[in-house]
């Protein structure tokens, strides 16, 4: 399984990469693993604000149906619409072509919520697969 | 580690762990879900072809004089007027006319058959033919010494006359034989549920193993798994037991009247006659989604805003790239070109009742 680093990960295995005020959000390679091939994606509005953990963009699977929580509150500025053509580009590139988002951050902060690649590298481990 | 004790596997279980295979439960066993991936033995299966464990079905032999009499009083095909080496798709009724079972019975002789039931109901279905079969008719479960292996695709012809025997080009569709598959003199039958061109071989459990690991040597084979046997079902408009059949509905609520014949005399029979006649309250229905979304299990439809009917079966096509999905709704609403809307709570999706099937360009009866 594939941890990129100087990324930030949540306990829903969402990534967030930090440059300036500005933070680009994708799914984890463990995430798409898991869900298989992603054949659905639906992206937040530009300018919508999202918060820490609610809801930014939803995403299917052939089996499954699950939503993708937004790792830091910000406002939308810009979205992959690639993916929403192209959805298997998630599961090939998950930290590259396969990003999701690009929001505005509100408050660096919250990246405290949040942890590192070594500390999500044994969060993988803990839940066991 | 889980609920996994309680879960049975079949004599491939080993092989598809080695395979890297993802594992769910269906059915009270822990079955393989996909392997390289449910599109791509999707695909696979449309342009070359899997292979498939379905050990998890049932095997019946039903035999004796007038097994044939007896037994085509509990289903709704008319199995006595079909040739010797045929098989016949049908149901097991009760006497609701609601469905026990869809099942497939294999001819063997004028006095013996094979009845390939769904692994969740075969205790049921084993209930049921020994509440109504006469004493001196024999019923056998042969289910946990028989290994079934489908080989589907329109490439599984080539495949099969290499590893089995030429006279494979032989079977017509929905007819079996008997062959020598690895020294085992086994029933191959050209029966399926993918759409294509396709094999299903029933091979005693000790050799289920060498015919797997002897037919994924050929390179035009891909192991395929139930993910996608259900895409590739569903894009046929095949019905899948527990989603569009169960003991409330009736075949003809479930479209599938072909398979009944209701000039014979079986269980259930007059609550069809009845339904025939005053007309039915729901219909099963075929809609197309207007994007990549899929609609689920248990979404509501709604005309407007009337709710019409509930999903029983729904996934994206990877042939249409689009949702597609089966559903019951009230018989006014059944007509093809029916705009609805499909979600629950939070999902809205936009769809429209077409004709069955979804996919046309199956290798079937090819």
């Amino acid at each position: 399984m594939n941890i990129e680093k100087r990324l930030f990960y949540t306990k829903e295995h969402e990534w967030v990469r930090i440059e300036g005020k500005e933070a680009t959000i994708g799914i984890s390679d463990y995430a798409q693993a898991s869900l298989g091939d992603v054949t659905f994606v639906e992206l937040p509005e530009i300018g919508a604000e999202v918060e820490q953990f609610k809801p930014i963009a939803a995403i299917e699977s052939v089996k499954t149906a699950s939503e993708i929580y937004a790792p830091l509150s910000g406002k939308v500025i810009k979205v992959n619409e690639e993916i929403v053509h192209a959805p298997e580009l998630i599961n090939q590139a998950p930290y590259t072509e396969g990003w999701f988002a690009v929001i505005e951050l509100k408050d660096e902060a919250e990246k405290a919520n949040l942890m590192d690649d070594a500390v999500y590298e044994e969060y993988l481990i803990e839940i066991g697969d | 580690m889980e609920l996994q004790m309680n879960l049975k596997t079949t004599p491939l279980h080993s092989q598809s762990e080695k395979l890297g295979a993802k594992f769910a439960p269906f059915g009270g066993w822990d079955m393989p879900i996909s392997y390289s991936g449910i599109i791509d033995e999707h695909n696979w299966t449309r342009k070359s072809a899997c292979l498939f464990d379905i050990c998890h079905m049932g095997e019946f032999i039903i035999s004796g004089a007038g097994a044939g009499d007896a037994l085509n009083k509990i289903v709704t095909m008319n199995i006595e007027e079909i040739p010797v080496k045929a098989c016949r798709y049908g149901f097991m009724l009760n006497e609701n006319g609601g469905i026990i079972d869809d099942l497939i019975v294999y001819k063997i002789d004028n006095n013996k058959f094979m009845m390939v039931v769904n692994a969740a109901t075969k205790d049921i279905d084993l209930t049921n033919l020994k509440k109504h079969l006469p004493e001196d008719i024999s019923l056998e479960d042969i289910s946990d010494k028989t290994a079934k292996i489908d080989l589907q695709g329109p490439l599984s012809r080539d495949i099969l006359k290499e590893i089995i025997s030429a006279d494979i080009e032989k079977l017509t569709y929905y007819t079996f034989s008997y062959f020598d598959v690895l020294g085992e003199n086994s029933i191959v039958s050209r029966t399926g549920y993918t759409g294509e061109l396709g094999y299903e071989i029933y091979i005693s459990a000790g050799k289920a193993v060498e015919l797997w690991d002897t037919l994924l040597k050929d390179k035009r084979v891909k192991p395929g798994g139930l993910g996608a046997r259900d895409t590739l079902r569903l894009e046929m408009s095949y019905p899948l037991y527990g989603h569009e059949l169960d003991n409330s509905t009736s075949p003809l609520e479930a479209g599938l009247g072909i398979f009944v014949d209701l000039d014979k005399e079986f269980i259930g029979k007059d609550v069809l006659v009845k339904q025939k006649e005053e007309g039915l309250l729901k219909r099963l229905v075929c809609f197309k989604v207007d994007s990549r979304r899929a609609p689920r299990n248990g979404y509501k439809i709604l005309s407007g805003d009337k709710e019409i009917g509930v999903v029983s079966s729904g996934s994206f096509s990877p042939s249409l790239k689009r949702g597609i999905g089966m559903g019951y709704v009230e018989a006014d609403y059944r007509t093809a070109g029916t705009k609805v809307t499909l979600g629950d709570g939070r999902v809205k999706i936009k769809a429209e009742i077409i004709k069955r099937p979804f996919y046309k360009e199956g290798s079937l009866r090819k």
